[in-house]
């Protein structure tokens, strides 16, 4: 089983989301969403500054099976990409929570991370997708 | 899609831990943990495939020679010594390849041939069409199993595991030869530029033979990493790389087609015409230089003009870089750049293979 961490918020499309108070998050790719994606080679970070809504594609992760894009679970303007993944995405895999973080964003809306799932909420949707 | 198609080796994979993905109707292992490690140990120890999903087909009748003379691209009459392998296309009439295999020469009346997974239904219902005129009799062996142990330790690991007057054989078979016991069957061969075996055995002796391999240290692989590893050298994926609707000839295997002589075979007017027509594509191998992967179909640039597609491309663990080939026009340059979702990057065109036998070609 993947590890979802109980302090997180997560959404359907396997971003999970920290919040660091002040409307700031932290966002990556959920244990379970490295899994599944296998090693990873590749990721294209998105630009700081660039404002982006809830839903876009705002990065791209390449494991050795194939490209997936990564969307921004809230809306909100870019602060800070985790440059070390340029030379080593596979810190994804073997950290996707801590040092693999992607990028962090001031949201316009500190409110909207209610209207994420929780971990328990996260772990019964991954179960329903493996079905 | 379904994966209701299972090997003899699925309870074993899942008992060792592998990650099983839908394979063209088979429900196979991905990778037992990283691909990439195991990319790794095939280039430097030993690792290995199941290759059950493939389709051993035995031929047998004095005139089989004759038949596979007119039913492959390449030429049996190469085979001359008992236990020689032989790469070819099988051809439609319209030179579409219908599967690309490899065929054994073992005796006039019997010859063995390894098809694809995904293409064994056509390409044995094509066999008897064309047999019966020869009197050859095709038989599907899918009472067999088969795993490929590949890797520059795959020979010294696997053959301990031998019959003693099958491993004195098989210490002898030199490259691209099988030797058999009757019992067993192996042949120096596989998919990954690597040295080793595909060993083909009765399928209730599969699951024992892979975990034996697994204690004497060879490294169970997915198809992951075998894709990777074919990639590397430089070998076609049969429905990638070519399939019906193109010729050897635009798809890099005219070293697989023997035209030199008067024989007749299918396919060969269609590739004649096509020769002679001019203004072939051509299979080319690249490498990207900067960072992102290659993938298939991405679209290929000289200067704005488009010039044709990725037909396979990933990540080489080895090179560490993204590689890949691809179909281009005929008078494509060679600075070629490919789109990566709207970004056009530079490649450098190269030589395949990209890696052979644990070294970096490029």
């Amino acid at each position: 089983m993947s590890n979802i961490p109980s302090d997180l918020k997560f959404n359907s499309s396997h971003e999970w989301v920290r919040d660091e108070g002040d409307g700031l998050i932290t966002v990556g790719i959920s244990d379970h969403a490295q899994e599944l994606l296998g090693d990873l080679v590749f990721v294209e970070l998105p630009e700081v500054e660039a404002t982006i809504q809830a839903g876009d594609e705002c990065a791209v992760v390449e494991s050795v099976k194939a490209a997936s894009d990564v969307y921004s679970p809230l809306s909100g303007e870019i602060t800070e990409v985790n440059e070390a993944l340029a030379d080593a995405p596979e810190i994804i895999n073997t950290d996707p929570y801590i040092d693999g973080w992607i990028f962090k964003m001031q949201l316009i809306d500190a409110g909207e991370i209610e209207n994420l799932m929780d971990a328990e909420a996260y772990a019964e949707h991954c179960e329903s997708e493996e079905d | 899609m379904s994966a209701d198609r299972k090997t003899i080796l699925n309870a074993t994979h899942r008992e060792m831990g592998a990650r099983m993905v839908p394979f063209g109707g088979w429900d196979m292992p991905v990778n037992y943990g990283s691909q990439i490690d195991e990319h790794h140990v095939v280039r430097k120890d030993a690792g290995m495939f199941d290759v059950c999903h493939m389709t051993v087909v035995d031929l047998r009748g004095m005139r089989t020679r004759e038949f596979l003379s007119y039913l492959l691209a390449n030429d049996v009459a190469k085979l001359q010594e008992s236990g020689k392998a032989l790469y070819s296309c099988m051809l439609k009439p319209d030179g579409g390849v219908i599967d690309d295999l490899i065929v054994y020469f073992m005796a006039e009346d019997w010859f063995r041939i390894v098809v694809n997974a995904g293409t064994t239904e056509k390409d044995i219902a094509w066999m008897q069409e064309h047999a019966q005129a020869f009197d050859v009799q095709v038989e599907g062996r899918f009472d067999l199993g088969m795993i490929a142990v590949q890797g520059p330790n795959a020979r010294e690991k696997a053959m301990p595991l031998m019959a003693e007057e099958l491993r004195t054989a098989v210490a002898e078979l030199k490259p691209f030869n099988a030797a058999t016991d009757g019992h067993w069957f192996v042949g120096r061969t596989g998919y990954t530029g690597e040295d080793g075996f595909e060993i083909v055995l009765p399928e209730a002796e599969t699951a024992e033979l892979w975990k034996a391999l697994a204690v004497t240290g060879v490294a169970p692989c997915g198809l992951g990493a075998r894709d990777t590893l074919r990639l590397e050298a430089g070998m076609n994926l049969y429905g990638t790389d070519m399939d019906e609707s193109l010729t050897p000839l635009e798809s890099g295997l005219s070293w697989t087609v023997a035209m030199k002589d008067e024989r007749d075979f299918i396919g060969r007017e269609a590739l004649q015409a096509q020769k002679d027509a001019g203004g072939l594509r051509r299979f080319i191998a690249i490498v990207l230089e900067g960072r992102g992967v290659l993938r298939g179909h991405q679209k290929l640039f000289d200067g704005d003009r488009e010039v044709g597609e990725i037909t396979s491309g990933g990540f080489s663990p080895t090179l560490e870089r993204s590689i890949a080939m691809a179909r281009v026009a005929g008078d494509a340059g060679d600075n070629l750049t490919v789109d990566i979702r709207g970004k056009r990057l530079p490649l450098t065109k190269v030589k395949a293979p990209f890696v052979r036998n644990g070294k970096a070609l490029i």
